[in-house]
């Protein structure tokens, strides 16, 4: 190599700037679609770090699991209720009439390479999800994170929950095994119920009497299509407020309702959230491998006369089940007309009102405190009690029901009758909400009073202003962390944030650049 | 603020190469170069169990092999890149303000205006084109919904109230061999069709009774079923009228049929009025007779709807 050529690669280099080609194609972009200023800012965007903030990052990872595993299954399945005869490699179901939906979901459990592993990563994945997105959901609920500004999105929370609850009722009835179908005939079953147009939408839903041909088809484009590309939508939604509203955080040394402490998007977040991604995956993974999950193969092929014992939903359908099981038989018979309350009160009036109760409770707690105000701050749920026993409460009857779902396996573990678990239950159904609500209640307020508790480190915060650059301040302790003298300390009832009206108040510190002042009683 | 004010601690880089002169921008490790090298062992373990997947998927091994080598290999990498965020790169804490999403009074002002006055001047102007369009939106909202969903399935009609039991058609099995008077013993019980419905999947739903032969003593007769059950036989529907899965459970000694869903009982001996659960309705009873030939047969169809209740579902 002449020195010439080690010149000329000098320059051409050197042409570029300093930042070489990664500032070429910033510089590129930049004339074209303007990145620069926001890319700076989604680089620098603080995440403030707290193990409660990784509950919806383990259901949006799970949902990215359930994408790539479904796609691998969506290659093999064949929703179609056509009857053929199984020849794969499980020999107990040699030459068997199966539907042509669960002989495809045998086929991939046992013919396809990988297939099992996907298959019950897909199904392991859908637990995690529904799972993690509850317990998502009741952080946000006990914190008071749903409060203004963000009540839009806890509204889409909820809504993508319903939504995958029934894309979980989807997916499982698929594979067309007995137990799915039993399910499915339930679900036609509580159609029915509904008054007036039950037996209408039952067979409009399933294009025909129960078990009709088409309803597979219909169920599969709904299973890989309509509900996932809604809740696409909707995660899309949930992520790009979070991102404009910015992210809660706990009440902390130099943490306010004006700003957010943390640590960087890039490169701490993202590596930090990657891993996570990868470890969600890893936890679908070790599952479907080690923990044997949905064994249609067991089952056998859905036929409407046949049917096993211990007949149970999936577990986030559980509660559902419960009330049913514990629903006294009212059925109500009036002018030539039949109402099935027993069917129709549990499986349709009780998770309707389960899940407007949860969509109104920032309406209905707003009305209550009367609090307009803009929270960034979270509520640590001892320091609201009504809230906390009132939610915990709300979980404990949810708890209640998903036992009663299997009263029958009860009976026989603990050799006791099946009435007597049954009326347990019944009774259950009212005493345990009420008295969790008030135990907790209790133990909030004795909470309250433990001095120090949630004692912190002091550090020092780092400060990023708008123009890009850093100072660092010394917080100030919680005073709560302040040992002095041991004098419970009054927890206000709220603290009134006033917002800015028309930018003229004299008042607003200087610091506050959120439009919104402190008003200390 | 000027930069003089807080120069020992400020840095007016940006972030990447800030971590040469911030502390706060350093590794977080006390001993950064021991963490650098745990990690470097796991990143090698994740990619071993990589290639390790890679070669079981070629072979085709086990499940247990494959999702082994799958799992470990996304753990390792995922655990040493958390590791690696949280232990060798800037932790901060920092701090972002937060900017208000309001705009001023008069914005919102502005915007609000913009809405009602020109929506005003549009609609006040020209009401008649206003209408018209609704009323051309509406209709196309009715029709493009209303045939939508009625060829979505076919109207209920009787569906739910009738099955293909007719008058002299023989009970089969589900393996299509009709049942002779002597085929079953009292305390026996076998789930039938009628005769050419056994393998249709529609008569296997609405169809399927299961069909009792009891002993006289213990037998109650309902008044207006005199002649239903001939030589101690009685058939039930086996759709249960709670949600309609099978009563699949025969409990023998109690003479009872459970449903397996939600435990209804139903007392075999007496109508099927229900003895447990939430089950509101007794098992519809097939009438049944013997042919000449000693075959059972159905006398007619259930007298009354099978299965769940529904809204259009009359009481006898």
């Amino acid at each position: 190599m002449s020195d010439a050529t080690a010149r000329t690669k000098r320059q051409a280099k050197e042409a570029l700037g300093p930042y070489g080609r990664v500032g070429q194609v910033v510089g590129e972009l930049d004339d074209r679609i303007g990145i620069a200023k926001g890319g700076r800012v989604f680089l620098d965007k603080i995440f403030p770090d707290h193990w409660s903030f990784m509950l919806g990052e383990i259901t949006l990872y799970s949902f990215i699991v359930l994408i790539a595993t479904g796609i691998f299954l969506a290659l093999y399945y064949v929703p179609s209720a056509t009857e053929v005869m199984y020849n794969g490699s499980y020999a107990p179901l040699h030459h068997q009439m199966v539907s042509e939906a669960y002989n495809t979901s045998v086929r991939i459990s046992f013919d396809v390479r990988g297939g099992l592993l996907m298959r019950q990563m897909h199904h392991w994945a859908a637990d995690i999800f529904t799972g993690s997105m509850i317990v998502h959901m009741a952080r946000i609920f006990f914190t008071g994170a749903f409060r203004k500004p963000r009540e839009l999105n806890y509204t889409i929370g909820i809504v993508m929950l319903i939504i995958s609850i029934f894309e979980g009722f989807i997916g499982y009835s698929l594979p067309d095994d007995l137990i799915s179908g039993t399910g499915l005939r339930i679900g036609y079953s509580i159609l029915e119920s509904v008054p007036l147009v039950g037996s209408y939408l039952a067979t409009f839903i399933w294009g025909g009497t129960f078990p009709s041909n088409a309803v597979l088809p219909r169920f599969y484009i709904i299973h890989v299509l309509i509900f996932p590309l809604i809740l696409f939508g909707l995660i899309g939604a949930h992520l790009t407020l979070l991102v404009r509203q910015k992210h809660t955080q706990f009440a902390g040394e130099g943490r306010t309702e004006h700003n957010v402490v943390g640590s960087p998007m890039f490169p701490t977040f993202m590596a930090k959230t990657t891993g996570f991604l990868f470890m969600v995956a890893a936890a679908s993974a070790l599952l479907g491998a080690f923990a044997q999950i949905n064994p249609i193969w067991q089952f056998g092929s859905y036929l409407p006369y046949k049917i096993s014992y211990a007949v149970q939903p999936d577990w986030y359908m559980g509660w559902t089940d419960g009330v049913l099981r514990i629903m006294p038989s009212w059925e109500l018979t009036a002018f030539g007309h039949t109402i099935p309350l027993e069917v129709f009160l549990p499986a349709v009036i009780f998770p309707g009102l389960v899940f407007n109760l949860a969509l109104l409770w920032p309406a209905i707690e707003r009305r209550y405190t009367g609090d307009n105000e803009l929270h960034n701050l979270l509520d640590r749920p001892r320091d609201r009690p009504k809230r906390t026993a009132a939610g915990a409460a709300f979980f404990a009857l949810l708890f209640t029901v998903f036992g009663a779902s299997s009263t029958d396996v009860m009976a026989n573990y603990f050799h006791l009758s099946l009435n007597f678990v049954l009326w347990a239950f019944r009774i259950l159904f009212f005493v345990v909400p009420i008295v969790v609500g008030l135990v907790t209640y209790r133990i909030c307020l004795e909470m309250q009073g433990v001095h120090g508790v949630g004692k912190r480190k002091r550090s020092v915060i780092v400060h990023l202003s708008e123009d890009g650059a850093y100072s660092t301040v010394t917080a100030d302790p919680r005073p709560d962390d302040v040992r002095t003298e041991l004098h419970p300390q009054p927890v206000p009832e709220r603290i009134d944030i006033e917002p800015l009206v028309n930018g003229k108040d004299t008042e607003t510190p200087k610091s506050s650049p959120t439009g919104v002042r402190q008003v200390t009683r | 603020m000027s930069d003089t004010e807080h120069e020992p601690s400020r840095t007016r880089v940006p972030m990447p190469i800030a971590t040469l002169n911030d502390p706060h921008l350093g590794d977080a490790a006390k001993n950064p170069g021991r963490v650098e090298g745990i990690i470097a062992v796991v990143f090698v373990l994740g990619i071993i169990m990589m290639a390790a997947f890679g070669a079981a998927y070629w072979q085709n091994w086990n499940p247990w092999i494959l999702g082994g080598t799958l799992g470990a290999g996304l753990f390792l990498l995922g655990f040493g890149l958390t590791a690696w965020g949280k232990y060798l790169m800037p932790q901060g804490p920092f701090v972002e303000e937060r900017h208000v999403l309001a705009g001023s009074t008069a914005e919102r002002n502005a915007l609000s205006a913009a809405l009602v006055e020109r929506s005003t001047v549009v609609v006040k102007r020209r009401r008649l084109l206003g209408g018209l369009f609704a009323a051309g939106s509406g209709i196309f909202g009715i029709v493009a919904i209303f045939p939508l969903l009625r060829s979505l399935g076919p109207v209920p009609g009787t569906s739910f109230e009738k099955t293909d039991w007719r008058r002299g058609i023989r009970l089969v099995d589900s393996n299509g061999r009709p049942i002779h008077k002597d085929t079953l013993r009292a305390g026996n019980i076998v789930t039938v069709f009628p005769e050419g419905h056994q393998d249709d999947i529609q008569g296997q739903s609405m169809d399927q009774t299961v069909l009792i032969r009891v002993s006289y003593e213990a037998f109650t007769t309902i008044k207006g079923r005199e002649t239903w059950a001939p030589e101690g036989y009685v058939a039930y529907s086996k759709m249960c009228t709670h949600l309609g899965c099978p009563v699949g459970l025969y409990e023998q000694q109690l003479q009872l049929l459970v449903c397996p869903c939600h435990q209804s009982m139903f007392d075999v001996t007496n109508g099927a009025v229900p003895q447990f659960g939430p089950a509101p309705r007794p098992l519809p009873q097939l009438p049944l007779g013997i042919n000449s030939d000693g075959y059972l047969v159905a006398q007619s169809d259930y007298h009354e709807a099978v299965g769940p209740g529904f809204w259009e579902r009359t009481t006898t």
